[in-house]
């Protein structure tokens, strides 16, 4: 069916909507239950599946894939929030802000089969070898306890699952074995003519890694360019995780839609025995199994350990150490902008094609590490702005020519070091429709950060300016705003004291359990988490593995 | 500038249509039928707006168009009929569309005593105005403005500069919405 209004509510869909004919049923005899269909739980699921008997439970929908265009018509219209894109919001989606900055988390994230990648950018960096050591090397946050050469291997696999068109022409990337799967995308138009003014700045750019098809890869589609990539990509050319869902699902792995799962059960052995989830007929189940992936972002992995507190867990599952829920990080954006006196061809795609990384590993105390971004989106798209406005026929023909053309900008993104006192915990006395307190959002960012921030600005704004740009705005430290890449709350340490999950990601209170998400971040860096939060779950999925193995 | 059926073939897939639908090829009947195949409603709806047929929706959306299109634009009659093909579909979208042109044109045949397409351009574009279609954000569930800014103007606006031809009119020949390929991001000015 064409058209925005086509679309089901994805809210009353997932939440306490009307019944269908799905069979939601528990399995039995299952060996892992993944709680969470994103990139992270998707791709343990189909690391498992085949070998072994998997279900995966996620709160939201399964959206039809006959949808896109009218989702992508939302993202157009003006009409439409972001959150409307995919249904997120209400009841189910239901959170506090009680920091000291707004968080928009349901502009953050989707819930459903997929998650996040639904909406996501795509853009799939590896992090540095030193936001491994960023204790002993800059002297902020704790060390992790693997290093990146534990990692890189699965980074390659990483990269070849999703599907990455990338080049190793950035002299300050990480080592790496092999060429992305993919070739990069062609640097754009308008990075041309910032090549010029970084050059003679003494400033190198280089290609970013995509995970988008610049050549037809794993049975999907090239970029067709649509220019709508965050929050929609029709072609499925941009990864998403219904890639890992479904090649889950032909090898045999159960994936149950609208399941939201209400706690987590143990016994006196401190193994987590069952996950209690909800169906949209009001029923409630449990899932029993041997080992558990909980896979649900850097939120609601958190809120579901708090909600299943115990006797013997009083403060929540697997939180002997009182960590779960601090440390609650996310990129801070840093931009700037401004127009040209001459064409700039921005908006035919809908993502960037060069990048800079040479400040990034100048990091120490009193620098965050940055990284910046060459824009080929910057300014109006004109589709936009012809369905605002009071005016149409030529006036707004007139109002177009005027508005588009001539815009560049730069984006940028910065690590924020972790705080205990950013953190997510459980509002006091806001529910959700399932009875259970909704999550209450602590953000707060240092001053390292923010002085961070700044010093991009300066770069981006001399850069803009060698360019000969009339500089319009720039987003500095009062008005920088989340990434939207929730790291942090669920924190890897050798320690128990220190850190809820171990270097395997598995929960150092209780042996079946494993924790794949950014969640387990001791420090973020300022790289785009999904290529790591997808290496470590393909390791996480090796240890279950493992684990099952030794089991039997 | 000409509008063409691969304008109307983008604006589809821009806006989400199903597929299968012929372009610029009307449905059989004279307009008496819908093409969805529900039969046609000959009284009033129940808020005493006409339901209008597929043709009735087809000339009042070109007649509009004619309106909020540009000067240099040209075949917009067959470039409205084809995007409309994929739009009137059953679809609770399309009913929107149906709904909101009924609207316009009980307001033109109360106003201005005719059908849209016999008033003059100037006349709908102050039929439109007088509607609030101008100052009105648009809202699939708002007021009778809101409704008939968003099923209406908006929509051929949408179709207009999501189509390579209209966005060339602007300076962009791939338009967000549009499937251009991925090169024309690469290539300089013209």
């Amino acid at each position: 069916m064409s058209g925005a209004e086509s679309v089901g509510d994805g809210r009353s869909e997932a939440g306490d909507g009307g019944a269908d004919d799905v069979d939601r049923t528990p399995v039995s005899d299952a060996d892992v239950c993944v709680v969470g269909a994103g990139p992270a739980g998707a791709l343990v699921a189909d690391r498992l599946a085949g070998e072994r008997e998997v279900v995966v439970l996620d709160a939201g929908p399964r959206f039809d894939p006959a949808d896109r265009l009218a989702r992508q018509e939302r993202a157009i219209r003006p009409s439409y929030g972001r959150p409307d894109v995919w249904g997120v919001g209400g009841e189910r989606d239901a959170h506090e802000n009680a920091g000291d900055r707004f968080y928009p988390l349901n502009h953050a994230r989707v819930k459903g089969i997929g998650g996040s990648t639904l909406h996501w950018q795509g853009m799939v960096m590896r992090l540095h070898e030193d936001d491994f050591n960023s204790g002993t090397e800059r002297g902020v946050g704790p060390d992790w306890p693997i290093e990146y050469a534990d990692l890189r291997p699965y980074y390659a696999e990483a990269e070849r699952e999703l599907g990455v068109a990338g080049a190793s022409d950035n002299p300050y990337a990480p080592p790496r074995e092999e060429p992305h799967p993919m070739p990069a995308f062609e640097p754009s138009y308008s990075d041309s003519l910032f090549a010029e003014a970084c050059e003679e700045l003494g400033i190198d750019m280089h290609s970013v890694p995509n995970a988008r098809n610049s050549e037809p890869y794993d049975d999907r589609s090239a970029c067709v360019g649509y220019g709508t990539c965050q929050p929609v990509c029709p072609s499925g050319a941009k990864y998403d995780a219904t890639v890992h869902v479904e090649r889950a699902e032909e090898r045999g792995a159960t994936v149950i839609d609208r399941a939201p799962v209400q706690r987590l059960e143990h016994d006196g052995d401190d193994r987590v025995t069952a996950a209690v989830y909800a169906t949209p007929d009001g029923g409630e189940h449990r899932q029993e199994a041997d080992a558990f992936v909980v896979a649900c972002g850097g939120v609601e992995t958190p809120r579901l350990l708090l909600l299943s507190a115990s006797d013997r867990y009083p403060d929540g599952l697997a939180n002997r150490s009182g960590h779960v829920g601090e440390f609650f990080m996310d990129h801070l954006f840093a931009g700037a902008g401004g127009t040209l006196d001459e064409e700039t061809r921005q908006n035919h795609v809908g993502f960037y094609t060069s990048a800079c990384d040479q400040f990034y590993d100048e990091a120490d105390e009193s620098q965050a590490p940055f990284k910046l971004e060459f824009f080929n989106y910057a300014g109006p798209s004109p589709v936009e702005m012809a369905l605002s406005g009071d005016d149409w026929g030529d006036p707004l023909l007139e109002r177009l020519r005027d508005g588009y053309g001539d815009h560049v900008a730069m984006g940028g993104l910065v690590e924020q070091a972790p705080d205990a006192d950013s953190r997510v915990t459980l509002a006091d006395d806001r529910t959700d429709g399932h009875g259970n307190p909704v999550p209450r959002i602590e953000w707060t960012v240092g001053d390292r950060a923010l002085d961070t921030i700044e010093r991009a600005n300066e770069i981006q704004v001399s850069i803009l300016e060698e360019l000969g740009a009339d500089v319009e705005w720039v987003a500095g430290p009062d008005a920088t705003g989340p990434a939207y890449h929730h790291m942090g709350t669920t924190r890897m340490s050798d320690d128990p004291e220190a850190g809820v999950v171990d270097a395997d990601c598995r929960t150092h209170d209780l042996d079946n359990c494993w924790i794949a998400s950014s969640s387990v971040f001791p420090t973020s860096g300022a790289m785009n988490p999904t290529l790591t939060i997808a290496a470590l779950a393909l390791r996480v999925g090796d240890d279950v593995a493992e684990w099952l193995g030794g089991e039997n | 500038m000409e509008l063409t059926r691969r304008d109307a073939a983008a604006a589809l897939a821009a806006i989400g249509a199903t597929g299968g639908v012929a372009l610029g090829v009307r449905r059989a009947g004279d307009g008496a039928e819908r093409s969805d195949g529900a039969k046609q409603s000959d009284g009033p709806a129940g808020d005493g707006e006409e339901i209008p047929d597929d043709e009735a929706v087809r000339e009042t959306m070109t007649a509009v168009a004619t309106v909020v299109y540009p000067e240099p634009v040209t075949g917009v009659e067959a470039f409205v009929d084809g995007f409309l093909d994929g739009r009137l579909d059953g679809s609770a979208h399309g009913e929107g569309i149906r709904a909101a042109v009924g609207e316009v044109r009980s307001a033109s045949r109360s106003w201005y005593d005719a059908p849209v397409a016999e008033i003059s351009a100037a006349e709908r574009d102050s039929l439109l105005r007088e509607l609030g279609a101008d100052t009105a954000e648009e809202d699939p569930r708002g007021s009778a403005a809101e409704r008939v800014r968003y099923y209406v103007v908006n929509e051929l606006l949408l179709a207009l500069y999501a189509s390579p031809t209209g966005g060339e009119l602007v300076g962009i020949e791939n338009p967000q919405g549009y499937a251009g390929g991925a090169e024309s991001y690469t290539r300089g000015p013209r």
